[in-house]
């Protein structure tokens, strides 16, 4: 019978087990379309620089003396929210909370510099395509990055209420999942605005 | 107390006692919390239906008005703005309100039932998916009834949409409402994704699916990553319109065909999602009838998934006319004709399953046979156009209406009609009026032909589309008086559908379990289906799990007996690609989550179009608070451990 082949008697997890759950592959979906937006945000940013005239690149010399260092911090808030799931998946709760702590304040240091860094601008929203889309595409990643903020926050307080254990912990795989992609996603806008016009785009 | 993290499934026959015990943890709540709350993917599925009907109502109704004034020349029914709103509206409520929502609503219904799951991966993200759909097709209304419906075409190209040549609030409307509805297409995406993979019934490997699931799974994944594109047209469009940003003026630096890629990266895409599970409809639908498997599975499989791989690398077709490089062209001109391949894969299975099986003429068996003609029509047309010198004459002109009517309603509207007399015994237990039926049948297909195949020639004639009069002299008074004669003979074909579907709701014949004698899982079950789908999940080893005693199959599904899961609302994970069992899943309750949440997003995208500030943080505190209730950790789903 197919039925003795397909229905072992061998248990199953009930429920979501470590990442093995339909919300890991949700969050991953999320991930995708997110991706997707960002693409076109650089698409267009390629795009109009390309079909564009010369002096279109309002910054041909991005002044890196706070970005860099701001890119860093949110990369590393990426390495710290998975060590603290280590935490989480070997059991040590304090761990799980420093670490969750300071990713959280990472993260929140990293959007408030960010709003530091739009005020150095010379340029605004208004003053020409690439001003907009500078700040439409800063601005949803800085979005993206309140929202991760949040969550993190939120893994943070469910720790603290110990709802999580080694096995029941998709919550939290997912949120750093998030996290990762947040930070990730960075690296191509960083590049994108910050690095690209040293290489000679946009001049 | 411990919680159970592991257990083997029982596995069991089915009884009377094991379905009370199920009942016991499905049964639906009644009143307000149970109308709101409702999280059962068949009554989600029947609400999309019915509302994407409300909408095709509507946009015929503007359609016919439209026909009214076109029906003879230099006729003053309608003003150049009511008509330049009518002609928008109805694009936007026939492409985006009706024809993608419908087939939602469709396998919202279907999917858990062919797949033998007993709901969807996310069932409150599937009610959020409905209530965000509704919420957003009665803003975009809102505008249009308030004087300010879309008024540049459903593509809504800038510089015409750009605020100083359109001041009012049309297209802020439009934009708003557009980036509203593109929620509920992600999300809705996001959810057929992952129940095609992991919520399908033991062996049931990909090689098995229906071809819906194929068509719908296909077009999930386009849409998941094509939706934000015009999502963030639009949101530039509005920061524009509204906030002084420069992305579409020349004179701040931007680019009036940045609008077109980036809407055309959506829109063409988009239309073979609008198309896709239409054909599975037809590819699963129609073997029926001709009593025999579909010719070709796989290559009809295949093709699907690569019509919609080419179908990323053909927008440009859509913009020949607009100087790009001869170069780049001639590619997309290439890749736009070597789609017709797998397009043709399909209609040559269709024609062999009817031509080497039995054909068993039903009303279903007509619109499904009849699509297939009407495939070819617009396919054609649409093969002519894919050649730029062609397209240089015939864009902007009625042959291109002609063609896209031929395209949406020829493999959208067929089939989904075809769709309703197929189902709806399954959804509501009785027969739909075969008499009546053919009536339905004959009267729109005379009817649609009657007013789209003229408009080839109209289109060739030089009648350019979007034009709200025409002189006598130019020669097209009778060719459009025949459409609009045509346009009217086809609407009342969709009254006798709705006639039908009335009078058979309450009178119709019972229907049994499987009426049509199909071989698919949905059948399977009582007409209506039980709440939980399946008292037992079925084991599947075939591709018909119905016919197995007739086709030569060595193996046999398991449909009576199989793992029970009554210790909760429980449902079977299996793994991605050949579905074996890899957990047992918890199924979430109803809940009034996400029409919450939903009504936080629709006041957020108001106090936008409003201006109205307290509004919009209102509604994000709403929205955040229903979002974590939502996301909150719960014991019943097991997502934390018990204190």
């Amino acid at each position: 019978m197919t039925e003795e082949l397909l229905v072992p008697s061998r248990s199953l997890p009930v429920g979501p087990i470590g990442r093995r759950g339909v919300g890991w592959w949700g969050v991953g979906t999320l991930v995708a379309s997110e991706a997707a937006l960002f693409t076109y945000l650089l698409f267009a940013y390629f795009y109009l620089g390309a079909t564009a005239g010369d002096g279109w690149v309002l910054e041909p010399r991005p002044h890196l003396a706070v970005a860099l260092p701001n890119t860093l911090l949110l990369l590393a808030s990426s390495l710290v929210a998975w060590w603290a799931e280590r935490g989480v998946l070997r059991a040590r709760r304090a761990q799980a909370l420093i670490g969750f702590g300071m990713a959280t304040l990472m993260g929140g240091a990293f959007a408030l510099i960010q709003l530091h860094e739009w005020h150095t601008k010379p340029f605004s929203f208004g003053t020409s395509s690439y001003g907009s889309l500078y700040f439409l595409t800063t601005g949803l990643h800085e979005a993206h990055v309140v929202v991760g903020v949040l969550i993190l926050a939120f893994i943070f307080l469910w720790t603290a209420l110990d709802y999580f254990s080694p096995r029941r912990r998709l919550s939290v795989s997912a949120g750093v999942l998030y996290w990762h992609f947040v930070d990730a996603v960075w690296l191509f806008v960083f590049t994108t605005y910050y690095l690209t016009p040293y290489l000679g785009f946009g001049r | 107390m411990k919680a159970v993290q592991l257990r083997a499934p029982v596995v069991g026959p089915d009884s009377v006692a094991h379905q009370a015990r199920l009942l016991q943890w499905w049964e639906a709540e009644g009143g307000l919390k149970g109308f709101f709350g409702s999280v059962d993917h068949k009554v989600i599925g029947i609400r999309y239906i019915v509302t994407a009907f409300v909408f095709l109502m509507l946009g015929g109704l503007e359609a016919l008005v439209m026909r009214l004034q076109l029906a003879g020349p230099d006729r003053s029914l309608l003003t150049p703005q009511q008509y330049d709103q009518l002609f928008s509206t109805h694009g936007m409520t026939m492409i985006f309100l009706y024809a993608s929502p419908v087939l939602s609503g469709f396998s919202n219904y279907l999917w858990p039932l062919m797949l033998g799951s007993r709901d969807m991966a996310f069932p409150r993200l599937n009610a959020l998916g409905y209530w965000i759909y509704l919420a957003s097709g009665i803003f975009l209304y809102t505008g249009f009834l308030t004087g300010n419906g879309p008024n540049d075409g459903w593509f809504n190209y800038v510089p015409y949409a750009s605020r100083p040549y359109n001041p009012g609030l049309n297209e802020d409307f439009y934009s708003l409402g557009m980036v509203f509805l593109g929620i509920a297409t992600t999300v809705g995406a996001a959810n057929f994704i992952v129940t095609a993979f992991r919520t399908r019934a033991p062996g049931m490997s990909l090689d098995r699916l229906p071809i819906l699931a194929w068509g719908t799974l296909t077009a999930s994944f386009a849409n998941l990553v094509v939706v934000p594109a015009v999502s963030l047209a639009f949101l530039m469009l509005w920061l524009d319109r509204q906030f002084g940003t420069q992305f579409f003026n020349t004179a701040g630096g931007g680019a009036p065909l940045l609008w077109q890629h980036l809407f055309w990266i959506f829109g063409h895409p988009w239309v073979y999602a609008i198309v896709l599970p239409a054909m599975g409809m037809v590819s699963d639908g129609l073997p029926v009838f001709c009593r025999r498997p579909l010719v070709g599975y796989s290559l009809v499989a295949i093709s699907t998934v690569a019509t919609m791989i080419l179908g990323f690398g053909v927008w440009v077709h859509h913009m020949f006319a607009t100087g790009l490089p001869g170069l780049g062209m001639s590619f997309f001109s290439a890749a736009s004709i070597a789609i017709t391949l797998p397009s043709a894969v399909a209609v040559f299975a269709w024609l062999a399953t009817i031509r080497f099986g039995k054909p068993v003429i039903t009303t279903a068996f007509l619109f499904f046979s009849s699509m297939i003609l009407l495939f070819v029509i617009g396919g054609v047309s649409g093969f002519m156009t894919a050649s730029v010198p062609v397209d240089w004459q015939l864009t902007d002109t009625y042959f291109v209406v002609a063609h896209l009517h031929y395209v949406l309603i020829g493999i959208n509207v067929f089939p989904v009609v075809g769709a309703i007399y197929f189902w709806f015994p399954k959804m509501r237990g009785r027969m739909l009026d075969e008499r009546l039926g053919r009536w339905n049948f004959w009267v729109m297909f005379i009817g649609f032909n009657l007013a789209f195949l003229p408009m080839h020639l109209t289109g060739l004639l030089g009648m350019p589309r979007r034009i709200y009069s025409y002189g006598p002299e130019m020669g097209w008074t009778t060719l459009n008086l025949i459409t609009s004669l045509g346009s009217f003979v086809f609407a009342s074909g969709v009254l006798l559908l709705l006639v039908n579907v009335i009078r058979s709701w309450s009178k119709g014949q019972p229907a049994g379990a499987n009426p049509w004698d199909a071989p698919t899982l949905e059948w399977s079950v009582s007409s209506p289906p039980p709440v939980y789908n399946f008292a037992v999940i079925p084991t599947v080893a075939s591709r018909h799990p119905l016919w197995e005693g007739r086709l030569s199959s060595p193996t046999c599904s398991s449909l009576q007996e199989g793992p029970l899961l009554d210790e909760g609302r429980e449902s079977l994970g299996t793994s991605a690609v050949e579905a074996s069992p890899d957990m047992i899943l918890e199924v979430p309750q109803d809940s009034c989550a996400p029409a919450v949440l939903a009504a936080g997003v629709a006041g957020t995208f108001s106090g936008l179009i409003l201006k109205s500030e307290p509004l919009v943080i209102v509604s994000a505190v709403v929205l955040g608070l229903a979002l974590l209730w939502w996301l909150w950790p719960r014991r019943q789903l097991r997502e934390r451990e018990p204190a």
